[in-house]
């Protein structure tokens, strides 16, 4: 399963961050790492972006960029 | 030579109210080199031999945005003496992954551990004097909103310089990563300051592209660190920069784990969660947005801001324009000097300073927004929406701001990390009406259309329309085509904003827009003074046989398509590059009438004479789109950084403009041709 795919209210561990370049390394920088707890807070009134919590604070990505996160529950 | 100390942290880690705590009213700002990132410094208070250097918020120091290459490049060339860390205490993990990245390019680090009085209203704790043996680096517990422990980093600060004490203690990676840094040290060792090989070590197993260039490897040596680093990737599949990064935070954890207790149970809410159960709700987000906006847009546009426009139109016209006039006059002056004083410069500045308030209610709110935290809620709301038209939810703000001034706005855009959607948002800003803009359009559709609200309110749509359209074509182009920028963004906690720091952020940005109206606009209403009242031979005439009327003549041919090719009109349109609101001052001074506001009952009839209510709302359009005055095209000159993509706006901007007029004019003379 990747981040994108998951709901909100649900905790998963990351397992892999996927792509390349800038905006892997963002992600990664950003404290979304291998073994890391993520819990998704919520969906963007139209959509997309999502919000998750992250080493305890708010992280805001786009649904296209967590699709590269690889996640299990 | 004074000492540097650089001042370094997240974004949100409150280390800009430090640094104007640290430096009180020493500082000033700049752009970086060559690029278009802020540079503020200053003296430490009541000390000359100490610059403080506030280095652009980050999260790391990666080669791939702007403002972390401006910083690495400070840090490793600039040799600060000591970097100062603002560390936000309530967000340890992630603040500290910059601190071991800091640390690791050699310089002295010294911890400001900020918002300990939000840690401890948690009810967290953290034991400093462990996380400051683990980290090597002294640690001085501050909170800028209380100003705890400020005294205190002042005098390690300069202690630490004077002493030239040693820098911290560098993170430790796994066993198989370290193996393969220390491969790479022996063979970089020679061509490094000892003090940065560790970063340098770490930079080029990341294959850091700048770094490589930089070190200018032989080819041998080149191939020699890819086989080491090709090695170790198969080894562990995973690339050397995600091992480093899992690494990094793996180290941190073990540190944080020792000296930091949390609490609150994972799962349970913050008072910031539940603000944003409500604000960022996917039923009343946007509801809650729009009155937002609209409560802004009514205090400082409709209401407060209105009352103090009559009052300052009275202070420039009544007070000093008419007492300058009278004393000029009674030391003999002659009366082209009092014409070009008073109804040139005073009357042409005081037009354009009736907006500051205006400007400064709206500035103060949206300081205010972006200070409490709102700011992101509105890019993390609206990102869905820019994003179809290639731009990205940050770019709202520019958008907002721009229906103040389009000045501020554009330098609103810096906030917009990607190059591409900077341009772009920098390129299609000024389509929004601004302030200036309001003038000329309530003086047509008081001419023409008197009872008819929307014509005026149709210009947001239609510059609202003209953006999305522009920007969807924009995309197609190969300047502006490709993968949409990350947009992975922090929503830091709500708090209570701090009202210096709001008073600060509303002063630098609504000073831009005094300075304006003190340089250029002076010079510019002095010159189309000039102009219009003086003939080829320099004598003084009337606006008729003017060296302006002459102008108009010639470039009036160009604009008879759209509906508008009067002289009178043609010299409207170019002193609107100077400023907008100049436009209607220019009316008033070509048909002899002075300086006479919008709704002057006269001015209303003589305008009358040039246009129809189609070329009326065609020259509207024109207005709208046409390349923006004078400051707006001097600030996209500083946010592009360069001449190409400044002319590519300024044409692309005119061209809308005539292509949009032109279409109104004609389509609109068939359709309504006949009634008029």
């Amino acid at each position: 399963m990747n981040l994108g795919e998951a709901r909100p209210g649900e905790m998963v561990t990351v397992r892999k961050v996927g792509g390349e370049g800038a905006t892997m390394r963002r992600i990664m920088d950003m404290g979304i790492t291998k073994g890391c707890k993520v819990i998704v807070r919520k969906v963007a009134p139209l959509g997309d972006p999502i919000e998750i919590t992250v080493r305890g604070y708010e992280l805001s990505l786009r649904k296209s960029e967590a699709s590269n996160i690889l996640v299990e529950a | 030579m004074p000492h540097t100390i650089a001042l370094a942290g997240n974004p949100n880690s409150g280390k800009t109210s430090i640094f104007n705590e640290l430096t009180g009213s020493t500082q000033y700002v700049g752009n970086w080199p060559g690029v278009t990132v802020e540079k503020k410094e200053g003296y430490l208070k009541g000390d000359k031999r100490h610059v403080v250097v506030d280095l652009p918020g980050i999260y790391s120091l990666s080669p791939y945005t702007l403002e972390e290459v401006v910083t690495r490049d400070f840090l490793l060339d600039g040799k600060p003496d000591l970097i100062i860390n603002v560390v936000d205490a309530t967000n340890l993990e992630r603040n500290l992954y910059l601190t071991t990245q800091l640390v690791e390019t050699g310089i002295p680090v010294l911890i400001a551990l900020n918002m300990m009085d939000v840690l401890e209203r948690n009810g967290d704790t953290i034991q400093v004097q462990v996380l400051s043996e683990a980290l090597g680096c002294p640690i001085i517990e501050t909170s800028a909103v209380s100003r705890a422990g400020l005294k205190d980093l002042v005098k390690t600060a300069v202690h630490m310089v004077e002493k030239a004490e040693g820098s911290g203690k560098v993170a430790k990676f796994s066993t198989p990563v370290e193996k393969a840094l220390l491969q790479i040290e022996q063979l970089i060792a020679t061509m490094v300051p000892p003090d940065t090989l560790r970063w340098f070590t770490i930079k080029v197993f990341e294959h850091d592209e700048k770094v490589m260039q930089r070190l200018n490897l032989s080819d041998q040596t080149a191939h020699q660190l890819a086989t080491i680093i090709e090695a170790i990737e198969k080894n562990m599949d995973d690339s050397a920069e995600s091992l480093v990064t899992n690494d990094r935070y793996e180290y941190l954890t073990g540190i944080t784990a020792a000296c930091h207790k949390k609490a609150r149970k994972i799962g349970t809410l913050s008072v910031s969660d539940k603000i944003d159960r409500v604000v960022t709700n996917r039923w009343l987000a946007l509801p809650i947005f729009f009155a937002v906006m609209w409560g802004v847009y009514f205090i400082a546009i409709q209401s407060v801001g209105d009352l103090f426009i009559g009052w300052i139109e009275w202070v420039f016209g009544d007070l000093v324009g008419a007492n300058i006039a009278l004393g000029l006059e009674a030391i003999g002056t002659s009366a082209w000097l009092v014409g070009l004083v008073v109804d040139g410069i005073i009357a042409g500045v005081g037009s354009v300073l009736t907006f500051v308030p205006q400007m400064m209610i709206l500035f103060f709110f949206l300081a205010l927004m972006e200070d409490c935290g709102y700011m992101a809620r509105v890019a993390f709301i609206m990102d869905r929406i820019f994003r179809k038209f290639g731009l990205s939810g940050k770019s709202f703000i520019p958008m907002l701001i721009g229906t103040g001034c389009s000045v501020p706005a554009i330098m609103a855009s810096r906030t917009i990390e990607n190059q591409r959607d900077r341009r772009m948002t920098v390129m299609l800003t000024p389509f929004i009406p601004c302030g200036a803009k309001l003038p000329v359009f309530a003086l047509l559709v008081g001419a023409f259309f008197p009872n008819s609200a929307w014509i005026a309110s149709s210009m947001y749509l239609v510059g609202i329309l003209a953006v999305i359209v522009s920007g969807i074509v924009l995309k197609k182009t190969k300047a502006f085509a490709g993968d949409p920028a990350p947009f992975v963004m922090e929503l830091p906690s709500y708090h209570m904003p701090r009202m210096k720091g709001v008073l600060i952020h509303m002063w630098d940005r609504g000073k831009q827009f005094i300075k304006k109206a003190g340089t250029i606009i002076a010079v510019a209403s002095a010159a189309i003074w000039i102009l219009q009242s003086t003939s080829w031979s320099f004598q003084l005439v009337d606006t008729q046989g003017s060296i302006l009327a002459s102008l108009g003549r010639l470039i009036a041919p160009i604009f008879t398509p759209l509906g508008f090719g009067s002289w009178e009109v043609a010299v409207a349109t170019i002193t609107g590059l100077l400023a907008k609101e100049t436009i209607v001052a220019t009316f008033g001074i070509v048909l002899g009438l002075g300086n006479v506001a919008e709704g002057d009952p006269t001015l209303l009839a003589s305008v009358g004479a040039f246009f129809n209510p189609i070329s009326a709302y065609s020259f509207m359009i024109f207005t709208l789109f046409a390349a923006p005055c004078a400051a707006a095209i001097g600030a996209t000159r500083r946010e592009m950084q360069s001449a190409k993509w400044t002319w590519a706006a300024i044409l692309f901007q005119t061209g809308v403009a005539y292509t949009a007029a032109l279409v109104v004019y004609q389509v609109g003379m068939l359709i309504f041709g006949r009634g008029i």
